[in-house]
């Protein structure tokens, strides 16, 4: 067995600094990954907070916020949170975390190129960080870099070397995921031990799969988008710089002679773009189904359906890009065509909300921590998504494209859910986080997580309902001032004035209660005393004694299979239950 | 004798079995507690065993399969700037005579592009070549008997002649560039241009990639120890060189008559 190319999870025998760097044991890089967006998700927070703090008190001197130094910070915040916290956390850090361990094997079944895919997103990362810091401006435009200003790099000063390097990252990102995808489907495919059928798997894997499945079709669209956009910007093309583009008094574009298409970078973006945000939020789906059904001992109510709505989900992502572009100049054929297909997603996504009722319907489940969490992903689902067909029609649309109404409805369904599902699994999966030595770590202190759940929820809500009223009211989006305005619109926006200062409060309120989070941390990792074997009676895999990070894999002992789907309660209350892993013998051995 | 029968003792203790209950799609899951079907599936029942033991090419088969989902991320590359290709080919606009024009200038190959082309495609016969001498069983067993490295040395001057032949089609391309640039037909000089120049040097990228990987193959033919590695490096590099002569040939086929 060489060490090197099969390592065994959570080994934690001293080896060189190096060696322990260079590692690819799938425990730790989901480790690194996950810390990778702790970083991550606190430089996103504070610069969100900047914008909310500049936007109600503009007089606050936090640092000069100009309009040319706001739209970064808007930037830098999307970038990073959409891609390094709600991409890398969900999908790498706990896929790497649990999943093979939910397949029954010890192994990635491509353990070199999943460390590959760390680095490269690790890389990706530190050049974002290079690109605000270059000299000539940050990157402006925004997570979707709409051309033509993007396309050309003396627009100004957010267009420079600082959009170069945002663009660079995005890429490097883009190879990294697409990547530990290619691992994870293999390692679905491939490395699935006796018994794991199909229809046996968590849906927890399912979403991985899905999710990994978007990932490889979609950011090599992106690739290519970013390719042509890099040439437009020095290589002297015109693909999305159209004619007689006329930047800054100087014309652009092969010297003004182009028929590049702005319009044609949208559909290349959204095509990513989309699919995009599925893959941030199907791992949190799986998920979901597993906590309620295994917290209200019941079976996940139509579990075929959940898979088979997993999928479909996945496949509808990548045929409704078009609905980012109802405003951009689509013809109304297309855009009927979009608005449809976006309506069509309601179906899978109702039949999930549905099936995650139905399992808790009267039952009687256990309030934990996880299971909180689990719930509040439902209630942030439904909430974001009711406002989603209302956004696929074309015409509600033409009024709320970027308003606040927009920017409550992606961050109520993909950024506060996708953000309560990590929470839901960092709860629930902490013992296997820390685990060591095949012993579980310790479990987060409940009380405190309880609290932190319950200022979580109030928060995010108190933060993202308010803001479908102002974008209703017509505020906009990406807008650096809103105060001091002078005729209608200051008329508008000072009425409008005690939402935001509220809304403010409420996120400020919203990242205090983060502190709850990092002080749970930091006390169980000092004081927890180590979890049971199997702390939450769970029927999955990644419980199974053999399989925990650093368990020594014994000779001659039984290899692990699978005998039954998950979920699998007796009685009434699910008092007994049966582990995917316990052969029918040893069940009717326990019952006498 | 009592009018009422004591069930038998396996009807009145029966109890739920593991896969008694239903998921909900209306249909029994048949009773399958022995059911061995782990990843594997080819028939051999190698799906039986643990894993790292599911036979001689359950290594192969992952790292095929990484290169072909690789592929698969190649293949939506080139589909989106093919799809580019097409948009940009018919979007045109009214000047300021309200006259409608179409900046499209097709691009004329370079005969130098068809050699390269069949270049391309013997350097395919020959790494298929070098992909089979590596897995040819009478050779292969001689190694394992320890009588030296039959496989490697039959296939390793094929695998150099694919090298050569991947230089020599770079080669081609950058000479068709060049054959270009004298005609004064440069990358920003018009869409057209701009998706030949870019097509062929994103093709030529991802075959400069395969060409890195022929290298590491040619290395490892001597520095691997393993027969396996050996096969896997030049199998996986083999699948990818035949994929991007296939491309090639749909790009080719693209510029040489969709312009």
């Amino acid at each position: 067995m060489k060490p090197s190319l099969t390592p065994r999870a959570g080994t934690t025998a001293r080896r060189p600094l190096l060696a322990r760097l260079l590692t690819t044991d799938h425990h730790h890089l989901g480790i690194a990954y996950l810390l990778l967006a702790l970083v991550s998700v606190v430089i996103g927070t504070t610069l969100s907070l900047h914008m909310r703090i500049h936007l109600t008190w503009p007089q606050v001197p936090l640092e000069r916020i100009l309009p040319g130094s706001y739209l970064p910070i808007v930037t830098i915040h999307g970038t990073i949170m959409l891609f390094f916290v709600l991409t890398t956390a969900p999908q790498s850090g706990f896929g790497n975390l649990v999943l093979p361990a939910q397949l029954g094997t010890r192994r990635m079944a491509l353990p070199l190129i999943n460390a590959l895919g760390f680095w490269i997103t690790a890389l990706a990362l530190l050049v974002l960080c290079a690109s605000s810091l270059t000299e000539a401006g940050a990157p402006l435009s925004g997570w979707t870099a709409y051309p033509p200003l993007s396309a050309v790099a003396s627009a100004g000063p957010g267009q420079g070397p600082g959009m170069d390097l945002w663009l660079l990252s995005i890429a490097l990102f883009g190879i990294g995921a697409t990547l530990s995808a290619i691992n994870t489907l293999v390692t679905i495919l491939r490395g699935r031990c006796t018994g794991m059928t199909w229809d046996r798997m968590p849906l927890t894997v399912w979403g991985w799969f899905t999710a990994a499945l978007l990932s490889l079709l979609a950011f090599s669209v992106l690739l290519a988008a970013i390719t042509l956009l890099l040439c437009d910007r020095h290589l002297g093309t015109s693909f999305f710089v159209p004619t007689g583009d006329l930047v800054n008094g100087v014309l652009h574009g092969a010297g003004g002679h182009g028929d590049g298409s702005p319009l044609l970078w949208l559909h290349l973006f959204w095509f990513f773009g989309h699919p995009e945000v599925y893959i941030a939020i199907l791992p949190g789906m799986g998920l979901t189904s597993m906590l309620l059904a295994n917290f209200a001992r019941r079976r996940v109510f139509a579990y075929g359906t959940m898979v088979a709505t997993t999928l479909l989900i996945g496949l509808l992502g990548i045929l409704v890009w078009g609905h980012h572009m109802f405003v951009a100049g689509l013809s109304p054929f297309a855009i009927s065509a979009f608005s449809i297909s976006t309506v069509a997603i309601a179906v899978p996504a109702s039949a999930k909300v549905l099936s995650w009722l139905a399992t808790v319907w009267r039952s009687h489940p256990r309030y934990t921590t996880p299971m909180l969490f689990a719930l509040g992903f439902v209630s942030l689902f439904i909430t974001g998504g009711l406002t989603g067909p209302i956004l696929a029609q074309p015409m509600l649309d033409q009024y709320l494209h970027n308003t606040y109404f927009v920017v409550a409805h992606f961050h109520l369904i993909m950024a506060m859910a996708g953000i309560f599902g990590v929470f839901a699994a960092t709860y629930y999966w902490f013992p296997l986080i820390t685990a060591r030595d095949g012993r579980p770590g310790p479990l987060l202190a409940e009380k405190l997580g309880r609290w932190h759940f319950w200022c979580t929820f109030l928060g995010a809500y108190a933060t993202f309902l308010p803001m479908h009223l102002a974008g209703l009211a017509g505020q906009p989006r990406h807008y650096s001032q809103l105060t001091g305005i002078p005729n209608h619109a200051g008329e508008l926006m000072a009425r409008l004035y005690p939402l935001n200062s509220f809304i403010t409060h409420a996120a400020l309120f919203l990242a205090a209660s983060q502190l709850l989070f990092l002080a749970n941390l930091v006390r169980t990792l000092r004081h927890g005393a180590p979890a049971a074997d199997n702390p939450w009676d769970a029927t999955t895999l990644e419980w199974h004694p053999d399989l925990l990070p650093g368990a020594p894999e014994q000779e001659g002992s039984a290899p692990i299979a699978v005998y039954r789907a998950p979920c699998f309660y007796l009685g009434d209350e699910g008092e007994t239950f049966l582990p995917q892993w316990q052969s029918d013998a040893t069940d009717a051995a326990n019952q006498e | 004798m009592p009018a009422t029968i004591t069930p038998i003792d396996v009807e009145r203790d029966r109890k739920r079995r593991p896969d008694d209950f239903d998921h909900g799609g209306g249909k029994r899951p048949p009773v399958d507690h022995d059911k061995r079907t782990g990843g594997g599936g080819d028939g051999e029942n190698w799906g039986n065993r643990p894993q790292g033991s599911r036979g001689p090419r359950e290594r192969l088969t992952r790292y095929r399969l990484f290169v072909f989902f690789g592929l698969a991320a190649v293949l939506m590359f080139f589909a989106a700037i093919v799809s580019a290709f097409f948009v940009q080919q018919s979007s045109s606009h009214f000047d300021a005579y309200n006259r409608y024009i179409n900046e499209w200038l097709p691009t004329a190959i370079p005969p130098i592009i068809w050699l390269n082309t069949a270049v391309l495609l013997l350097s395919s016969v020959t790494i298929e070549i070098a992909r089979q001498r590596m897995f040819q069983e009478v050779h292969a067993l001689e190694e394992w008997l320890g009588l030296g490295k039959p496989t490697s040395e039959r296939a390793m001057p094929w695998l150099a002649a694919t090298v050569v032949l991947g230089l020599l089609f770079l080669t081609g391309q950058w000479v068709a560039w060049n054959q270009l640039h004298v005609q004064h037909v440069f990358m920003s000089s018009n869409p057209s241009s701009h998706f030949f120049f870019l097509i062929t040097g994103a093709h030529a990228a991802h075959l400069f990639l395969g060409v890195a990987g022929l290298l590491a193959a040619l290395v490892s033919l001597y520095a691997a120890r393993q027969l396996e590695v050996r096969q896997i490096m030049v199998d996986c590099v083999a699948w990818y060189w035949h994929s991007m002569g296939l491309f090639w040939v749909f790009l080719f086929v693209l510029l040489a008559f969709f312009q």
